[in-house]
């Protein structure tokens, strides 16, 4: 087809802006292309870091200032991430079940539940450490239970947050039936509504399993960072972040933080993909 | 008196008056069909009916809704009783996500069914009366999302069915459905008739004609003309009922 000439003498406009596309193209490639080398850049360096330095003594069940094992951190964090999320879980996802299934929808209350929701998410974590220690460790001194206490108040308007959006995202078709059939909201919402929305909640509850793992300037607040492997719920413990910390902090075991930091980053990776596979199925529709 | 009166309906959803001065009277075992436009009132007016508009944010009833002569919005009425004898069947198909044999066996759990022998029975018969046992039998635990859009909804009616309602709303129950399914749903209502008492909602003249004994065309919210179906669509009295069912507007 023959160009129609236009009257200045330039090319048509759509011919005029190409040179333009083809650079925000070529930009926004480049952009996308740093960010992937960055993070590959990273994990790569912490990856061949960390790896190499792997040694099957820093397992080992005991930590000596000879041999700094994680192995104490690593069921630190383990204990520490199942104790807070044993507190935060089930406040978050009863107050998420609040406001969706009970409360008046778009009611002043929810609004503010939610705005408190969202500006608690936002507030650093040094913060909370401050106040955990101020509050908790006067309770239980430098302990896992304060810790985990600690961080369960970081986690819950995540958890609450995530539940409630998954909630809402259940059709009101599904409540129609159920109170439809002289059901009561108790059982909509426990045989009905909680389960259709359970994927959504679970791959929030792994985000907040993610924070906790990585969570460090609050835990050395108020859990401490004893390298010991914690007796009771009231023994100070240190977890892997505040452990590659302290060994950092120390001066003396900088390889063995690299190696911590492999295994944080192990860790991470998997809860990220355990995340994205759940929230996939939840996205699918659930009807597997 | 009918199964099902309805003195003087006045709905409000705010300040929207839905319903103007509504009075309707559906036979036992017999078939009642709402028609009228899109935004009449003929939902709203199925949902008063076994109470699903409380849950609507400002809904408002005057006027009495009589279940065997009682007053179901008065004080000796419990909501849950109420929806179990007033089943309702949706405009879209809306199984649960869970197994076929669970969504039929929630009613009964709801209304405190435990027995597994009891729950096999009430599935099982629920199923056969509405006609879909033989396509599911072999797969009840296999999930509803799977069916069909028709089997889905006469899945649906077999949920309904297994409280052992005494009426069935049926809100434009083939509106989504292909005309296979929509004969087949036709075909079941004219056989639950026999036991039930059914209200049916539809933008389908020739389904209301087909399935249905009396017809009330609403307009705007009101009644327009109420009657025999078969008087309705040969002799209307009211110009606009004329109009309407002869495609003239709506």
């Amino acid at each position: 087809m023959r160009m129609r000439p236009s009257l200045t003498g330039k090319s048509p406009p759509a011919l005029g802006r190409r040179p333009l596309s083809l650079l925000l193209r070529l930009l926004v490639t480049a952009a996308a292309v740093v960010t992937a080398l960055i993070v590959l850049f990273v994990a790569g360096y912490i990856v061949i870091n960390g790896a190499r330095r792997l040694r099957p003594s820093l397992f080992a069940l005991k930590y000596t200032s000879e041999n700094v094992s994680m192995t104490p951190a690593i069921i630190g964090t383990l204990a520490m991430t199942a104790l807070a999320l044993a507190l935060a879980a089930p406040l978050g996802i009863f107050s998420a079940v609040y406001l969706a299934e009970y409360a008046r929808r778009g009611s002043r209350l929810v609004k503010t539940m939610r705005l408190a929701a969202e500006t608690l998410a936002g507030i650093p974590s040094i913060v909370y450490g401050l106040f955990g220690a101020l509050l908790f460790n006067r309770l239980w001194g430098y302990s896992l239970l304060a810790g985990a206490a600690t961080l369960a108040i970081m986690l819950l308007p995540l958890i609450m947050r995530t539940a409630e959006e998954a909630l809402l995202a259940v059709p009101d078709m599904y409540r129609e039936g159920g109170f439809g059939l002289g059901a009561g909201r108790l059982r909509v919402v426990f045989a009905i509504t909680l389960p259709a929305a359970a994927p959504g909640i679970l791959a929030g509850i792994i985000l907040a399993v993610g924070r906790a793992v990585g969570e460090t300037a609050a835990l050395i607040f108020t859990s401490g960072t004893s390298p010991e492997l914690p007796r009771s719920i009231f023994s100070s413990v240190r977890t892997l972040s505040v452990h590659m910390y302290a060994l950092w902090n120390e001066g003396l075991y900088g390889d063995e933080a690299y190696a911590t930091a492999f295994v944080l980053l192990v860790i991470t990776a998997a809860l990220n993909a355990l995340s994205g596979i759940v929230s996939g199925r939840f996205r699918g529709g659930g009807d597997g | 008196m009918g199964k099902i009166d309805i003195e003087n309906l006045n709905l409000y959803y705010g300040e929207f008056h839905a319903l103007r001065g509504v009075s309707l009277s559906a036979p036992e075992r017999g078939i009642t069909a709402l028609i009228g436009p899109s935004g009449c009132g003929k939902s709203s007016l199925l949902k008063t009916v076994n109470r699903l508009n409380d849950l609507s944010e400002g809904c408002r009833v005057e006027g009495r809704v009589l279940l065997d002569g009682e007053d179901v919005y008065g004080g000796g009425m419990d909501i849950y009783t109420l929806r179990r004898r007033v089943g309702m069947v949706f405009q879209k198909p809306n199984p649960f996500p869970m197994s076929i044999y669970d969504n039929v066996a929630f009613g009964p759990r709801s209304h405190g069914v435990r027995a597994r022998s009891v729950l096999d029975g009430i599935v099982e018969e629920s199923l056969r009366r509405a006609v879909i046992w033989d396509e599911v039998k072999d797969r009840l635990a296999g999930s509803a999302l799977r069916l069909s859009g028709g089997q889905q909804q006469r899945l649906c009616i077999a949920r309904a069915l297994a409280v052992r309602p005494e009426t069935l709303l049926m809100d434009e129950p083939t509106s989504a459905l292909d005309p296979i399914s929509t004969a087949k749903i036709e075909e079941l209502a004219s056989e639950l008739k026999k036991a039930y008492t059914i209200i049916i909602v539809t933008h389908n003249m020739q389904q209301a004609a087909r399935v249905s004994d009396r017809t009330a065309f609403f307009l705007l919210g009101e009644v327009v003309e109420l009657g025999d179906t078969s008087r309705i669509f040969t002799a209307p009295r009211d110009k606009r009922t004329e109009d309407y069912i002869t495609g003239r507007f709506g």
